[in-house]
């Protein structure tokens, strides 16, 4: 998967990053690291800015995680640029100096390793008026067209509490009915779908019955959540984390709390750590069934839809025993979990997710063996190896086009560095591959469920009440979809200054298109099913 | 092929007695607070403040709760050791909205058995979604009580909304309602679409769906389990009584009947 290292993998270790760094920059980068050496700091000059990243990316293969923007209180401006690689390399935090008052930065995407920065790039120009010199496409993004122009909502003067007048969306717009005529037109698809389905829009290119092209437009769900997370306490704040993407409300919740409790020193207890692996397992597992089940409905097959759903039930039931929310809604707590499970829910969960698992391996025998539904899905929707790395896509996505990427790998948290388990990853990057993944996903997360359960130790399900500190961290877990990275910076009174939250929907969607390509008009359901991603998570 | 067919017949019934029979398989809801009785005017105000959306009200005698704006956060339940409110293992949630009681008169008479229904995603958060979605599942099976979704508005007798109304959905939403026949209903599910849940009202989202369509049925919840959303669909066809937005301390006897 990787590409010839130019550098000895030792020479990234933590121990070693920051005196790599001095010997290749001769001083003109100050490398930092931090106490615990797991955070290296590399503050260089805006104008070096495209060079150190370019460096991390293509010589020393990290990947881009996440771009966060901070507006300081005197007017200036605080980028950072998040890369990781683990599991012995520390995360890299590349900070340009910027004169106070620019708001003019070299723009990364295009020039470092691919676009992964794009996307972020654009959002930054949208919502807090950076400009971003060199980047190949800015300008309507998260914001649509109704919101006037230099509408800034991330700025600190922009009131989010304010109702704010908006201009009239075009009234050219009608919901959509689908037609297929010959010739080639381009077919507008959504924002609002004919069955039970989130909303975006598609243009699909199309000539004849073949799409060429798709240009997805996103944000049609903007909640501006980072923005009205500002100001508010941690509780508070914690009701958001978990519900801007309620089916994969646990893992981002985990990734919030992770942040507060860096920031704070809490020490989770041992039992709240591995119960916490159990429910963000559990949630990987019903999130896997439900995207079989689109897959299957997609395909029209309707007896696999069913059985797939009728998995998707039992363990939204089977949730709501255990944490008495079918979504996990309110387990969570900054310091562990709210809620203890007892030992006989314990055992009652160890066995009833072992039979789910016995159906769900049975269903993935079956359609192994459905030639019909196997044509639907084998070479459709592919997104191959280098797109995937240029794009910086991740999770079971990234994982079916050859990239073994996972944080509950890489940067263990919660109980994961007690168990064993495997990755799966696949290599073509079609539609089957991303089911297969989905499949083994789902069996591995059955597995560590059984396993955490059987080492579960005693103990309080949480720490003591967490004392507020001011500082920022981030918080990164492996959702379901993907990488998820929550960065926060606390006031001393426990009320957030700034959230910003990259979904692993926001990175993969961005991706979407690389699979959208030339392809067959009735496919495109199943390619869409096939990436199992979320407007809401992307969205925000 | 014939492993398909042999498939789905081993598999047997599966659906939900509901609503011919209450439905009390553990899991299908996962209940919601309701107005609690307290001794002291100091237990009503600790409820109260560990509530983050203001649901619970001070009542005579104890506190109330509003189901529009309560988010299953489970702290008025786990948070305090010394009180909590009570929590009741129901679903049958559906209500009429505050300002639709009278259009609710001719409900029964606007449709025959079978509705059709359209649903918009106005900024959900994808689990209110997948709450509707599992209606189609054959444990709920929508369909036997004659129910389905229909590919285009101009078909749909039923408008199902959720979310709180993000501000780029303001406009498909109204679309869709006005491309609808009359006679036709809005049921609003969750609490994001109800009071705009813990996003609305915002620069960006709304303080409920009602701002932008006539709103006829609510089904509070932080997702309604499916059996609520059902029971909201039946209430549109009067198969089913409404429940109450909200819930109010009652005398001791009456409490008890539960
Ligand atoms: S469960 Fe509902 S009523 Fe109770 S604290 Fe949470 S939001 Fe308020
Ligand atoms: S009401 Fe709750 S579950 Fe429904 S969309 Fe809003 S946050 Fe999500």
């Amino acid at each position: 998967m990787e590409m010839l290292k130019p550098v000895a993998e030792d020479a990234l270790t933590s121990a070693n990053f920051a005196a790599l760094c001095n010997n290749v920059w001769q001083g003109r980068v100050a490398a930092a690291l931090d106490q615990r050496g797991r955070i290296c700091r590399l503050n260089c000059w805006r104008d070096q800015l495209v060079e150190v990243c370019q460096w991390l990316s293509r010589d020393l293969d990290f990947a881009f995680a996440t771009l966060i923007v901070e507006e300081l209180p005197d007017n200036g401006w605080s980028l950072l640029y998040i890369f990781y690689k683990g599991p012995n390399s520390p995360w890299v935090y590349v900070e340009p100096k910027l004169d106070a008052l620019t708001t003019a930065v070299p723009s990364i995407s295009g020039l470092v390793h691919g676009p992964s920065a794009d996307w972020h790039e654009r959002e930054a120009e949208d919502l807090f008026g950076l400009k971003f010199e060199g980047h190949p496409r800015l300008g309507e993004f998260i914001l649509h067209e109704d919101w006037p122009e230099g509408t800034n909502p991330m700025r600190h003067d922009f009131d989010a509490h304010e109702r704010f007048e908006h201009r009239e969306a075009d009234p050219k717009w009608e919901p959509p009915t689908i037609v297929v005529a010959p010739g080639a037109f381009a077919m507008p698809v959504g924002p609002v779908f004919s069955d039970f389905a989130e909303s975006a829009h598609f243009l699909l290119e199309t000539v004849g019955e073949d799409v060429i092209h798709t240009i997805p437009r996103f944000f049609y769900k903007y909640r501006g959540v980072e923005k009205i997370a500002e100001g508010q306490n941690v509780g508070r704040v914690l009701l958001l984390a978990e519900r801007f993407s309620g089916t994969a409300a646990f893992a981002h919740g985990l990734a919030f709390c992770q942040a507060i409790e860096a920031i704070c020193g809490t020490k989770v207890p041992a039992r709240a750590q591995a119960l916490r692996t159990v429910l963000a397992e559990l949630e990987r597992f019903r999130h896997h069934a439900a995207v079989i089940t689109g897959i299957c409905n997609s395909t029209a097959l309707a007896v696999a839809t069913s059985q797939a759903a009728l998995i998707e039930e039992d363990l939204l039931r089977l949730s709501c025993k255990v944490a008495e929310h079918r979504y996990l809604f309110g387990a969570l707590k900054p310091g562990g979990l709210a809620l203890d499970i007892q030992d006989e829910t314990c055992s009652d969960l160890s066995v009833t997710v072992g039979a789910i698992v016995g159906r769900l391996h049975e269903l993935h025998g079956m359609l192994r063996y459905s030639s019909s539904f196997l044509d639907r899905l084998e070479e459709v929707g592919g997104v191959s190896n280098e797109q995937a790395l240029s794009y910086g896509l991740v999770g079971p996505v990234a994982r079916a086009s050859g990239i073994a990427r996972d944080l509950r790998r890489l940067f263990p948290y919660a109980a994961y560095d007690a168990v064993g388990f495997t990755v799966p990853v696949e290599q073509e990057g079609d539609g089957y591959s991303r089911l297969r993944i989905f499949f083994q996903e789902a069996e591995q997360a059955a597995m560590i469920i059984r396993h955490v359960l059987q080492i579960l130790p005693d103990g309080p399900a949480c720490a003591d009440p967490v004392d507020w500190c001011a500082g920022a961290a981030l918080g990164a877990v492996e959702a379901p979809a993907g990488a998820a990275f929550h960065w926060v910076r606390l006031s001393g009174d426990g009320t957030v200054a700034r959230y910003r939250i990259t979904p692993p929907s926001f990175t993969n969607w961005h991706g979407f298109h690389l699979a959208a390509e030339n392809f067959a008009f009735q496919d495109f359901p199943i390619i869409l099913a096939s990436f199992g991603l979320s407007n809401a998570e992307c969205d925000r | 092929m014939t492993n398909w067919v042999f498939k789905g017949l081993r598999t047997g019934i599966k659906t939900t007695a509901y609503p011919v029979r209450q439905d009390d398989t553990p899991g299908v809801s996962p209940g919601r607070p309701r107005a609690t009785l307290l001794d002291s005017a100091a237990e009503v105000e600790r409820l109260v403040e560990l509530c983050p959306t203001q649901a619970i009200e001070r009542q005579d005698g104890g506190a109330a709760i509003d189901y529009g704006r309560c988010v299953h956060c489970f702290r008025c339940w786990r948070d305090a050791d010394d009180v909590s409110a009570d929590w009741e293992r129901s679903y049958e949630w559906a209500a009429y909205s505050a300002d639709s009681a009278a259009a609710a008169q001719d409900l029964e008479k606007a449709f025959g058995r079978s509705l059709h229904i359209r649903f918009v995603d106005a900024g959900a958060c994808g689990a209110c979604m997948s709450e509707a979605r599992q209606l189609n599942n054959p444990y709920y099976n929508m369909h036997r009580l004659g129910f389905c979704t229909t590919p285009t508005p101009r078909n749909a007798d039923i408008l199902l909304v959720a979310g709180p109304v993000s501000d780029a959905m303001r406009f498909p939403l109204r679309k869709t309602y006005e491309a609808m026949p009359k006679p036709k209903r809005v049921v609003a599910i969750g609490a994001c679409a109800i009071s705009g849940g813990v996003f609305g009202p915002s620069f960006a989202a709304s303080a409920s769906a009602a701002e932008t369509i006539p709103v006829d049925v609510i089904v509070p919840g932080c997702p309604p389990p499916p059996l609520a959303i059902l029971h909201a669909l039946l209430l549109v066809v009067k198969r089913k009584p409404p429940s109450d937005r909200i819930s109010l301390p009652i005398d001791p006897t009456e409490d008890a009947k539960e």
